[in-house]
């Protein structure tokens, strides 16, 4: 799983069946101190209503996605499965 | 999945006999701000209905194989759908 923040919407009408009425979000990958990695993201599946700025556990693994979504022959690859609360990651060397 | 932008279709006569049909597109990779990100790929169109220009959605490897029906054919990139809105919301950037 990858931790990312929601950083906007994409929006799409002519697209594949399956994912019409579904939200798209774009999250980018932060890194554990919660600042943005810069370089990687995802458009992934919204599962939580999860919403801009909001920092959230993406699930980038498609096969993890059709259990989720209950549909083995689901198209998906990346959902957004939790908003995470708060991060906690100890200084190296600290208590 | 990602973002790309179509720059070019392409035509096969020969080809596998699943591919049989589909639209072949020549996609640059774009990161979340819509730069380019890597070197074009060719993909089938999922979406049915991409074209040169446009912003598009994305998915490689198995997803992109189960985006067309009969399903689990042998492609490896294919487009998911046409963006009508990409907004990036947050003060932050990806990039």
């Amino acid at each position: 799983m990858i931790l990312g923040r929601v950083l906007g919407t994409v929006v799409s009408t002519v697209q594949h069946p399956f994912y019409a009425g579904k939200k798209q979000l774009l999250v980018g990958a932060v890194l554990p101190d919660g600042t943005l990695d810069g370089t990687r993201y995802i458009l992934a599946l919204d599962m939580v209503g999860a919403g801009v700025g909001e920092t959230v556990l993406v699930e980038d693994e498609g096969n993890s996605a059709r259990q989720i979504l209950g549909d083995p022959k689901a198209p998906v690859r990346s959902l957004i499965v939790a908003i995470v609360d708060s991060v906690d990651v100890p200084a190296p060397g600290g208590v | 999945m990602k973002l790309g932008r179509v720059i070019g279709t392409l035509v096969a006569t020969e080809k596998p006999d699943a591919m049989k049909g589909l639209k072949l597109l020549i996609v640059r990779p774009l990161t979340a701000e819509l730069e380019d990100d890597g070197e074009p790929f060719v993909a089938t169109d999922a979406s049915a209905q991409a074209s040169s220009g446009d912003l598009v959605t994305w998915e490689a490897s198995r997803e992109a194989a189960l985006l067309h029906d009969p399903s689990f054919i042998p492609v490896d990139h294919a487009v998911v759908g046409i963006v009508d809105q990409h907004a990036l919301e947050s003060p932050e950037r990806a990039r």
